[in-house]
């Protein structure tokens, strides 16, 4: 019998508010399927489940608020027989923050109505304000009829759905175990689909404050001529479409992981009074949100994938980043953060560590500036300040100066990486 | 295509990306990047958009052309046939 728990995503984490479950008992789940939306400080994250088998029982109710590590459902793994219904009465296994679940005659107020389809990907192509009003209004994403581009749903289509809801059905199903009508209180009973801007100031606070408080920080920076690299992407980019079309965050990005497959030192945790190597390269990508804050999800296997798939990767991961639907891999998982500041952001950055990472690349906006060529000239040319902030208990700067060099290199040779 | 549709469909595109973006509101020689605070990404996402949208290619070459609103306006006025 396994647990699925209140997942921990990232060192400033310590309670999610479950707002949704995406199975129910009796489903077979597999490794990696989201099986709930969470509410945390960074906006409502899907959760992926890390058991293999069939969901037994459900342990939370939408709208509870637990701490990190409390377990949320049991899963019965595969060839395990059902528990007895009488024996299904285990010792409390964890005293949740808020109501307990058994007793469905208690109002809850603060549980939400079943949200709209939460699933990305699943559905129909919603835009990020058309899904926003949707939740105020209550109306389910998948009863309304798109009239956008490729069928997309857009605000319109959401107002007239739920005109037409509220002249249609008198009493609207309004979804299963939905205590409140979601007519009824739209505003109060919709759940945050996106973030709180206060509630992620705090998270962002604790985790600097940690990191500043317990990592002893050194800092590098040098200089990347970027004139080979950005001619390699106007080539790319001259025979594509604009979906294919690559940035140079992803040449970015590419040349960062392979250069830590060199210096795998810098690639991975301080804990517990040492280094522990990332099981893999696995790249946090700073992405700063409308209306304030910042995520870093992480991109997977970054030193194994073509240019191509991690610049969908990417394009994906800031859409999701900032309408909702990050998972918790993609939260739990960096074992490197980058910072790139992008065209028109500052030349440099000294970045701050997210603990219990032991170092942050930072790429300052790529810039035209005098540049010293091979035969001595001077000349103008287009260059980006790369910064490394590391951890001094992890490693010294002499490692750190050859991650440098090697993302230089890397960058050089952009076609062959 | 006239202008105003033009800039309708412009403003639904960036619905998508920065749904606060308020494109009336932008002068017509702003830099709509300044503007707006739209990444290279969300300028990509424009692209894409105005590229699945209106059936029309933007060659990269040209994206300085589209910086400022009535520069993008123009622009997709020229390629559209409008």
């Amino acid at each position: 019998m396994g647990l699925f728990r209140m997942p921990s995503l990232g060192a400033d984490m310590e309670a999610g508010t479950l707002v949704e479950w995406l199975v129910k008992p009796g489903d077979t789940v597999r490794r990696g399927q989201v099986v709930a939306v969470v509410e945390t400080q960074k906006g409502a994250i899907e959760v992926e489940c890390f058991e293999e088998g069939a969901v037994e029982e459900l342990l939370l109710a939408p709208g509870q608020k637990v701490p990190v590590e409390t377990p949320m459902a049991r899963i019965r793994a595969p060839g395990e027989a059902p528990t007895p219904a009488a024996a299904a009465a285990p010792p409390p296994l964890a005293e949740p923050v808020a109501a307990p679940t058994e007793a469905p005659t208690v109002p809850k107020p603060t549980a939400p109505p079943p949200p709209p389809s939460l699933a990305a990907g699943a559905g129909p192509k919603v835009s990020p304000a058309a899904r926003r009003r949707a939740l105020e209004l209550g109306v389910p994403l998948d009863r309304i009829h798109g009239t956008g581009p490729d069928g997309a749903i857009t605000v319109a289509d959401v107002e007239a759905a739920a005109r037409g809801a509220a002249a249609e059905a008198p009493t609207p199903a309004p979804a299963p175990a939905g205590p409140a009508s979601p007519t009824a209180e739209p505003a109060r009973a919709a759940p945050r689909r996106g973030f709180d801007p206060a509630e992620m100031r705090k998270a962002i606070a604790a985790a600097m404050s940690r990191s500043k408080r317990e990592i002893p920080h050194y800092y590098l920076a040098s200089t990347v001529e970027m004139a080979r690299p950005l001619a390699y992407l106007e080539t790319v980019n001259r025979d594509r479409p604009p979906p294919e079309r690559l940035l140079p965050a992803v040449l970015l990005l590419k040349a960062t992981a392979l250069a830590l497959r060199e210096v795998p030192e810098l690639n991975g945790f301080w804990v517990e009074g040492g280094f522990r190597p990332g099981p893999g390269i696995h790249l946090g990508w700073a992405i700063s949100l409308r209306g304030g804050g910042l995520v870093a999800p992480a991109i997977h296997d970054v030193d194994k994938r073509p240019l191509s798939e991690l610049m969908a990767a990417l394009r994906d991961l800031v859409q999701r980043a900032r309408t909702g639907g990050l998972r918790s891999s993609e939260l739990a998982d960096a074992t490197l953060t980058i910072t790139s500041l992008g065209e028109r952001g500052a030349e440099a950055v000294l970045p701050v560590i997210y603990p219990p990472q032991v170092a942050m690349v930072g790429f300052g906006a790529i810039v035209t500036r005098p540049w010293v060529d091979d035969e001595g000239g001077l000349v103008a040319r287009p260059v980006v300040q790369v910064s490394l902030a590391a951890d001094h208990r992890a490693s010294d700067g002499h490692l750190g100066s050859r991650l440098l060099a090697a993302i230089d290199d890397h960058l050089q040779r952009p076609e062959s990486p | 295509m006239n202008h105003a549709e033009l800039e309708r469909a412009v403003a639904e595109v960036l619905g998508g990306i920065a749904p606060e973006a308020d494109l009336a509101g932008v002068k017509p020689g702003e830099d709509l990047r300044e503007a707006l605070d739209l990444d290279s990404m969300d300028f990509l996402n424009l692209v894409i958009g105005l590229h699945e949208r209106l059936g029309i290619d933007i060659p990269e070459a040209d994206y300085p052309k589209l910086f400022s609103k009535d520069g993008l306006l123009a622009y997709l006025a020229a390629r559209t046939g409008g």
